[in-house]
């Protein structure tokens, strides 16, 4: 039964992705494109509530893994892959009503952004540590092309940056999986069972600990380069800005989850071999720098996306700290932060996306007075910028503190260091978007209506989170967060 | 089970790897590079072959003709169309400071063998000592890339990344499992084509294969 429906979930963009490979040009592209996101979240829907009934289990002889942990990460990326493609149909035909893309680009970008989801999908759950390199690397070639679909010098040279230097940062990946495998094959013996999670974290007190270690170091700075954690990052803000706006906030809300999920499954395995806290000490280093640098670069980004990017790499560093200490309050909190960061992220992308549109200009001193031209785009673009920011009552606000208190607890040298990093953040970030809402406009009307439904659909969503978590959703966390110890 | 002489062979073809990942890195012309890499290809897969003969692991052997087949005769042949196509054949690259290079190239090999000695302790007969040649033919690679300002050579690293770390995984821990290694062989033929689509795109928008026009993007 739970075959069935894990292949339900990635049959459906699978499926998605070659319908699209021969339909991408047709009028209704768009319309396919939503529908089969559609039914991978009404698939996640299915899955998840049969794993939260029932417990973690296993399909597939084993290959595939599904726990409280990744179940909640599938069921947040079917569901923000289902939005976003519900924005980027108005998005995209705008693009195309400016001449910015063809027919055959917008095919390219159907038929790739299903088969991306596939491969995110696979990478959460999949119980093989080497099938979740596969994934991940697949997932980083479908987006490749997607980054340079503009094909403007400045996207060529954005792709080109994100292609090599995820390249070789998956590579360092690679080495750190077969030291790993190099570790389980002298205690599970050679063949399939050697680099099945769920055997190894069954054996991971037997595991050779020097060899741990190193592993850790390779996967940490592998994954940890699609993460974007400083110092790796330098592709991620390239990326984002130069990429069509649907592609920056997959990019932003998805993708650094799924590679920081990587991150965490090894940790896990990691700190139990070595009964040490290394592998979490390690996450909590990157995960402070990445808060502290990324959120004094906000500072001098003049273009919007550009900025929202810093913001993400700021967001990734707080989670990739929050589950590096672990305990069931930090690692309660990191998840919730990964969900509302998604949420609020994708959410400020579309929303910029079209205030983009509207100026025809990403460089934040040209857009101006959002609100007068358009309040929705105005409204989305405030609200979410103030949910990001760590405002009550939305449910960013909620997680940052249930982190930042949790650091006061446990390591309180490290608030400071968050704190003035969180301040300097609000003020960078609140100064530039503040007149591009509100201030005199120059902007023009658009051909097509936005979709901004997605925006308030997420912004509502985050906003509930922090006022009110139901509490079977905060049993699933907690579940969850136990899992991971 | 596995005689001396084995052991000596794989040795040599060991050093024989890391050899050429020195001479890739040093080598200006693209064909030869090119070249090179089909020869590193060659070592590899006849290396994976001895170990599959030597330890008697039978999916090594559907390794190393994977490896024959998409190293040695594939990509290369997929690479000298496109710099035939791309007219970049005879292309010479200057490079910089062979010497500092070489040297910080010494300098990477005797750090990876010094990361590698506690784990080669760990393991028994054939494969000892072979992680910390293989970690050493990745960080040369590695090397390579930041070395090199056209995109073709940078491909070419890239792929010689990969030689070494597929080394990594066949001689060091005698393969890994054949669904894994097929997904990777996958990823690679994959991420070749794409950046041929790419050689292309940049062609058409540069005039030129050389990345030091795309250094424009900045935080400001």
């Amino acid at each position: 039964m739970i075959d069935l429906q894990l292949l339900a979930l990635l049959l459906a963009p699978l499926l998605g992705g070659a319908l699209l490979a021969v339909f991408g040009s047709r009028k209704w592209a768009a319309e396919l494109n939503s529908l089969m996101s559609f039914f991978t979240f009404a698939a996640s829907v299915i899955l998840t509530m049969r794993v939260i009934d029932s417990g973690p289990q296993v399909a597939f002889h084993e290959q595939f893994f599904i726990d409280q942990f990744n179940v909640f990460l599938v069921a947040l990326t079917a569901f923000v892959a289902f939005t976003t493609s519900l924005f980027s149909r108005p998005y995209m035909r705008i693009e195309q009503h400016h001449g910015k893309l063809t027919t055959g680009m917008l095919h390219l970008y159907y038929s790739m952004y299903q088969m991306f989801t596939f491969a995110m999908l696979v990478a959460l759950t999949t119980n093989n540590m080497g099938i979740v390199w596969v994934a991940m690397e697949a997932a980083t070639l479908t987006t490749v092309l997607l980054v340079s679909l503009y094909r403007t010098p400045a996207s060529l040279e954005a792709a080109w940056k994100y292609f090599i230097l995820c390249g070789v940062g998956i590579a360092l990946a690679l080495f750190g999986t077969i030291l790993l495998y190099f570790a389980a094959e002298r205690v599970l013996g050679e063949g399939g069972t050697a680099l099945l999670w769920t055997h190894l974290n069954e054996v991971k007190g037997e595991l050779e600990p020097t060899v741990l270690k190193l592993a850790f170091v390779f996967l940490l700075v592998g994954y940890g380069t699609k993460v974007g954690l400083v110092p790796l990052h330098s592709w991620l803000p390239d990326a984002h800005a130069e990429g069509p706006t649907p592609v920056s906030a997959v990019l932003s809300g998805l993708l650094l989850n799924v590679a920081l999920c990587a991150v965490v499954r090894s940790k896990v395995l990691v700190d139990g071999s070595l009964g040490t806290h290394f592998a979490g000490y390690l996450m909590m280093g990157f995960g402070l720098l990445s808060v502290v640098v990324a959120s004094f670069s906000l500072f001098r980004q003049k273009d919007i996306k550009r900025m929202f990017a810093y913001s993400s790499i700021e967001h990734m560093g707080l989670i990739t700290f929050a589950l590096g200490m672990g305990g069931p309050v930090a690692t309660f909190a990191g998840m919730l932060h990964m969900t509302v960061h998604s949420l609020t992220k994708s959410a400020i992308f579309f929303a910029v996306g079209h205030a983009v549109q509207k100026s025809g200009t990403q460089v934040m001193e040209n857009i101006r007075g959002m609100l007068q031209v358009s309040p929705t785009v105005g409204w989305g673009l405030a609200i979410g910028t103030f949910a990001i920011l760590g405002m009550p009552p939305f449910g960013v606000f909620a997680s940052e503190f249930l982190i930042i208190t949790t650091a006061m607890h446990e390591y309180p040298w490290t608030t400071p260091f968050l704190l003035i990093a969180l301040g300097v953040a609000f003020a960078a970030i609140f100064g530039k978007i503040q007149p591009v809402v509100f201030g005199e406009t120059t902007a023009k009307r658009l051909p097509h209506s936005p979709a901004l439904i997605p925006v308030f659909v997420h912004l509502l969503l985050v906003l509930m989170l922090g006022l009110y978590m139901p509490p079977y959703l905060a049993d699933w966390y907690r579940q969850a967060a136990a899992l991971l110890g | 089970m596995q005689t001396p002489f084995l052991l000596q062979f794989i040795n040599l073809l060991a050093a024989l790897l890391l050899l050429i990942a020195f001479a890739m890195l040093t080598q200006r012309r693209i064909l030869s590079l090119i070249n090179l890499f089909a020869l590193q290809g060659a070592v590899l897969s006849l290396s994976t072959f001895v170990v599959a003969f030597s330890t008697s692991q039978h999916h090594l052997y559907y390794s190393a003709g994977l490896t024959l087949l998409l190293k040695v005769l594939l990509l290369p042949w997929l690479l000298h169309r496109l710099i035939r196509k791309l007219n970049v054949r005879w292309d010479v690259e200057t490079l910089i400071n062979i010497p500092t290079t070489m040297l910080v190239g010494i300098s990477l090999v005797i750090f990876s063998f010094n990361l590698a000695a506690p784990i080669a302790q760990l393991s028994e007969g054939l494969t000892r000592g072979l992680i910390g040649i293989a970690l050493a033919s990745v960080l040369l690679s590695l090397l390579m890339m930041l070395t090199r300002r056209k995109a073709v050579s940078q491909v070419v690293a890239f792929l010689s990344l990969e030689n070494g770390l597929f080394f990594a995984a066949t001689s060091a821990t005698q393969g890994m499992p054949l669904v894994v290694e097929l997904g990777i062989a996958l990823d690679v033929l994959v991420a070749t084509f794409i950046f041929g689509i790419f050689f292309f795109q940049i062609r058409e928008t540069f005039d030129s294969l050389d990345i030091a026009h795309m250094e424009k993007l900045k935080d400001d």
